[in-house]
């Protein structure tokens, strides 16, 4: 008797807690809300990248992709990015890739940046769509900057990376300002990834090639 | 024989009991339903869309209530009353079909759905102008003023919406914002594969398709963010492509669009001219 009514008081603690479970899920899902302010402390940070057409190692060595210079001015391969909270970050692209075009034209304003992009050295308003050949884009900071590319009949161009000043390359400057902590995806929304259908598959859909995170940190 | 009609009588005796547990748990809970969960159904209330979707939330609701307390009460009741004693080897009561429950549950069922269906189709058609689904290039369930809706083109991309506003030399923008009291056409496509545009507080939902103008119509009431989301797996992104849109006031809704159109003057001459479908152009832009 005493065996049945642990049972029955089990199996409804059980169907309790499922329910319990759900309504909680429930009401999480329908109750999130995105962030909308941010500070700003004054820290200041660089950040130098190069973009490739073709990365020359590991399992997809003919995909473009993105380098990120250590802070011992080594070139190394990755898109996970470290950056502090509140803070300006200044970022520098060696653009070595050459143009493919925008899909969407409206992404060849900068947007989302302190003061306006510089192309070699020239503050630039806006970019030609069609001279776009990546875009460094973090839509939930909202910040998106077109990376021109380099001319089509460039001479000594760079076929593998990493490259060098001594190569064919655009160089593209801009700053940003970080807000609180946490982690962002960064993209390109350029269809850069030759071969694959519409432009947009294998290095346009991984992270470690055109894909990427932004480590906030606090 | 007696042996059988002394359990089947205790059967009898119990469903009254069931019967009138359920009643007074129906009385209490339909109410309650209604009128303190229902006003916290989703989606909500930001548009007319919105509001005809949350009554029919809290109908469904409503009707449900009674249905899933008569297996809660027949279920909580069995454990308690019919389980096994531990020195009872005997058989349960034969089970027989009962004619009068089987007809009665017949047209209840069928009353119920017909009646869902009446009033489904009328929100559809009338009263919300097509719920706020994407209704395909060719509405058929259309405003009344739909004529001077406010046309915006929502425009799916791998991994973030743009929007573009027609009637204002075709300016595109990363953020949406909408006027209240105001009949807005959006017309939905993609440039790359499929999306589908899920603006939940407003209760728009609506597929991006490449090349597919897909035109849903909400009429937004009250001020406040709403949530965009995609609701087709699009690729890698798909989780992030999240962003919050806002209901504002007439005279902020023209504020904003001065102030996007003096930020977008200079890639204004850059964009495409207004098409009611969004494909690359020239075709190198497709990769």
């Amino acid at each position: 008797m005493r065996s049945g009514s642990t049972k029955l008081v089990a199996v409804l603690v059980a169907v309790a807690f499922s329910a319990a479970l759900i309504a909680y899920y429930i009401a999480g899902y329908l109750s999130v809300r995105p962030a909308e302010t941010t500070s700003w402390s004054g820290k200041r940070v660089s950040l130098t990248l190069q973009t490739v057409a073709s990365l020359g190692i590991g399992p997809h060595p003919d995909w473009v992709s993105y380098l990120v210079k250590d802070s011992s001015g080594h070139w190394q391969h990755s898109t996970v990015l470290n950056v502090p909270a509140n803070s300006l970050v200044h970022v520098t692209v060696l653009q070595y890739d050459t143009a493919t075009g925008l899909r969407n034209p409206y992404w060849g304003g900068p947007r989302g940046i302190v003061g306006l992009m510089k192309v070699d050295g020239k503050p630039t308003p806006t970019l030609d769509p069609d001279l776009a050949s990546h875009t460094f884009a973090i839509p939930d900071l909202g910040v998106s900057v077109p990376l021109k590319g380099v001319a089509d009949d460039a001479k000594n161009q760079c076929s593998v990376a990493p490259c060098t000043l001594a190569q064919a390359h655009t160089t593209i400057s801009f700053t940003f300002r970080t807000g609180k902590a946490g982690t962002y995806r960064w993209q390109c929304f350029v269809p850069c990834a030759a071969g694959f259908i519409l432009g947009f598959g294998g290095p346009m859909q991984s992270v470690g090639y055109m894909d990427g995170y932004l480590h906030v940190v606090a | 024989m007696n042996a059988f009609r002394e359990p089947v009588a205790r059967l009898s005796s119990e469903t009254r009991r069931i019967f009138l547990i359920w009643l007074v748990l129906t009385a209490i809970a339909v109410p309650l339903v209604v009128l303190v969960l229902g006003p916290h159904l989703p989606p909500g209330r930001m548009s007319a869309e919105a509001a005809a979707q949350t009554d029919a939330n809290v109908l469904l609701t409503a009707l449900c209530t009674p249905i899933v307390l008569l297996l809660a009460v027949q279920f909580g009741y069995s454990l308690i009353a019919f389980r096994a004693r531990p020195d009872d080897l005997t058989d349960g009561p034969p089970v027989h079909g009962h004619g009068p429950t089987q007809v009665v549950w017949l047209v209840v069922t069928s009353a119920v759905v017909l009646a869902l269906a009446v009033w489904g189709s009328y929100t559809l058609i009338v009263s919300g102008h097509g719920a706020g689904g994407g209704q395909g290039p060719n509405p058929d369930a259309l405003p009344k003023n739909a004529a001077e809706a406010l046309q915006v083109q929502v425009i799916g991309q791998q991994w973030n919406w743009t929007f573009r506003f027609p009637a204002y030399k075709g300016i595109e923008t990363a953020q949406l914002e909408l006027p209240a009291g105001t009949d807005v056409e959006l017309h939905v496509t993609s440039l790359d594969v499929a999306h589908s545009f899920w603006a939940y507080q407003l209760g728009v939902k609506a597929d991006a398709i490449p090349g597919v103008d897909n035109v849903a119509f909400v009429h937004p009431r009250k001020l406040g963010n709403f949530t965009i989301r995609c609701a087709e797996l699009c690729g890698l992104w798909h989780g992030h492509m999240y962003q919050t849109g806002r209901v504002v006031s007439s005279a902020d809704f023209k504020r904003w669009l001065t102030a996007q159109q003096q930020a977008e003057a200079g890639n204004l001459k850059y964009l495409p001219p207004y098409s009611r479908d969004y494909f690359p152009e020239p075709l190198r832009r497709a990769g």
